[in-house]
């Protein structure tokens, strides 16, 4: 099989398939989940049955609809993450390329102290003063994140900065966010697309572990990391619920793991064999 | 060298003073003290303005930083303000015991991951190869909690084999430490290997393709003696870098396991105290957790520039 003239190695079509069944599940998820996920309709740790897949919840909820519904948070807020620390990443790191100097030295100095901190950590001092809103999560964690992509997105566009065609449209008089706008992002689209996968399984992966720990999500909203919190105690009991949105976690991981492998791969073919 | 290494020595200690700053402006500079974290809904104006004069908040930011920053450095931590014990106190032990856990996967893991690594390399393309790759991106990739409530599940709880949870107390003798803390150290050991193990392999095969190691084979030296005598020593520095990252995240990504086996270390204190919104204990174990961090990162630069003898001897 065949995509954009590449050939798609058995893994990422894994991952591909991963992928857009989570997108489907998160963006129509109301209308596939066989019961509502906050009705209480059974014991609590209800068994596994024809209706119920994967049994009910510590309240009496079926476990499927949660798992479901829980998709939309868990890859919304990561998705949300994502994109905003991508906004502020790119357009901080190609003005630091393009306009250079202080602007460039100031910048990267903050990011270089900013990523010399554990992100873990430093989110925890500012959630404690802030609280765990979910605009608070989201704010927090992209600007820890953007700095990333401000290292990457700089690099990037210092290379194509000292390009002739830039300086073409600088000797035209054309304006900074015009460069970067039409001359500047269109040519820096590969590697961010690999580094924006890379960056949302980050996202997910860590707004999963804050609600894990119980500093993300807060009920009664839940996505997939505070549903294994929720659920952990059954694990003693030899329960399997823990493990069913912990593997939903892992399984996204991975399928989007698998994707950003093949697109690094081809990649760094196609820079390699250019002249 | 020895310019380069002072260079990134001075760094380091300008980054640690920075990373206090940080802290300590992290709960100043935002919206919300700690007055109206304490207070909460009882945040009348009169409350607030009571509780900031008798923390001592009224007065101006850089006059309490280097308060704060000079009692840290003395060893007094303050005192927490969900029971009123004095942090230090509470933070000491706490430390301990996350250090054994850190040095236990450590001390495991490292030697493991260099000899796999190289196993791998020597025989590219193997079976062996094969599966230690798909399976090192299996654990890279799934979050820590699923590897430790799978390990739970199935070896503490299918089999009684080891205990799910790591309650020590200061007297437990030290071997029935190493069996309580068997399922956190091995999901530790899972986590990180991979990450260690690749880049062995990544750095050593990387050197194979040197001219040098063409010669080394045309001289008829069997691959083993190629692998430990030309290439290891030049892949040194990668390696170190990575094994060193790893123990930094080691540290920090106890976080997530000592929740999991509830074990009494310093970053379950900092989760519990981050929904309690005890600021000072937040600080600091955010100070040390950051410290330990950036002296970690700072180990490894200062062994690559030594492991490394272009940098040794800069013309």
């Amino acid at each position: 099989m065949k995509i954009f003239g590449h050939k798609i190695p058995f893994t990422a079509l894994i991952g591909l398939v991963i992928i857009a069944a989570n997108a489907f599940i998160a963006i129509f998820g109301a209308w596939i989940s066989p019961f509502d996920p906050t009705d209480m309709i059974g014991d609590s740790w209800a068994d596994a049955d024809a209706d119920h897949w994967l049994g009910l919840d510590n309240l009496g909820r079926d476990i499927l609809s949660r798992l479901i519904d829980g998709a939309r948070l868990s890859i919304g807020l990561a998705l949300m993450i994502t994109l905003l620390s991508f906004s502020i990443g790119i357009m901080a790191g190609f003005t630091a390329a393009v306009a250079g100097k202080w602007v460039d030295i100031i910048l990267s100095r903050i990011v270089d102290l900013l990523l010399s901190l554990p992100t873990l950590i430093f989110a925890f001092v500012v959630l404690s003063v802030l609280g765990t809103d979910i605009p608070v999560l989201v704010i927090t964690l992209a600007i820890l994140d953007s700095t990333r992509v401000f290292r990457l997105s700089r690099s990037v566009a210092v290379n194509i900065n000292a390009l002739d065609f830039v300086e073409a449209a600088k000797l035209r008089g054309e304006g900074l966010w015009w460069i970067i706008r039409k001359e500047i992002l269109p040519n820096a689209v590969p590697p961010l697309v690999a580094e924006f996968g890379l960056r949302f399984s980050f996202a997910f992966l860590f707004i999963a572990a804050l609600s894990f720990l119980g500093i993300g999500v807060q009920p009664p909203d839940a996505d997939w990391g505070s549903m294994v919190r929720d659920y952990r105690d059954m694990i003693s009991l030899d329960g399997m619920q823990p493990l069913y949105p912990a593997a939903a976690i892992a399984i996204l991981t991975i399928g989007i793991n698998f994707v950003v492998d093949w697109i690094l791969a081809v990649h760094s073919n196609s820079t390699t064999t250019e002249p | 060298m020895f310019k380069l290494i002072s260079q990134r020595l001075a760094l380091g200690f300008l980054t640690l003073f920075a990373a206090s700053v940080l802290i300590f402006s992290g709960t100043e500079v935002l919206p919300g003290d700690l007055a109206s974290a304490i207070l909460q809904n009882n945040a009348t104006p009169e409350n607030l303005a009571a509780l900031r004069s008798q923390l001592g908040l009224d007065r101006p930011a850089p006059v309490r930083y280097v308060e704060w920053l000079s009692n840290t450095v003395h060893g007094d931590l303050g005192v927490s303000l969900a029971n009123e014990w004095d942090v230090a106190e509470e933070v000491v032990p706490r430390l301990k015991n996350t250090l054994f856990l850190a040095t236990y996967a450590a001390v495991i893991a490292v030697p493991l991951a260099v000899i796999l690594g190289i196993l791998a390399a020597i025989s590219q393309g193997s079976l062996f190869d094969r599966f230690v790759n798909g399976f090192t991106l299996l654990t890279i990739s799934v979050p820590e909690y699923f590897l430790a409530y799978l390990l739970v599940k199935y070896l503490a709880v299918h089999h009684f084999w080891f205990p799910s949870l790591a309650n020590v107390t200061p007297d437990t003798p030290f071997f029935s430490r190493l069996y309580l803390l068997f399922l956190p150290m091995l999901t530790l050991l899972l986590v990180t290997l991979a990450h260690m193990m690749r880049m062995t392999r990544a750095s050593v095969l990387a050197i194979m393709s040197n001219p040098y190691i063409e010669m080394a084979y045309l001289k008829g030296l069997p691959k083993w003696k190629i692998v430990v005598r030309h290439a290891l020593p030049n892949a040194l520095a990668p390696i170190i870098s990575v094994i060193v990252l790893n123990l930094a995240y080691l540290i920090v990504g106890v976080v997530v396991v000592e929740t999991v086996f509830v074990y009494p270390g310093l970053g379950q204190l900092l989760v519990d105290s981050v929904s309690k919104h005890d600021v000072p204990v937040v600080q600091a174990c955010g100070l040390i957790f950051a410290s330990t961090f950036i002296l970690l990162n700072l180990t490894a630069d200062v062994l690559g520039i030594l492991s490394n003898p272009r940098l040794r001897m800069p013309r």
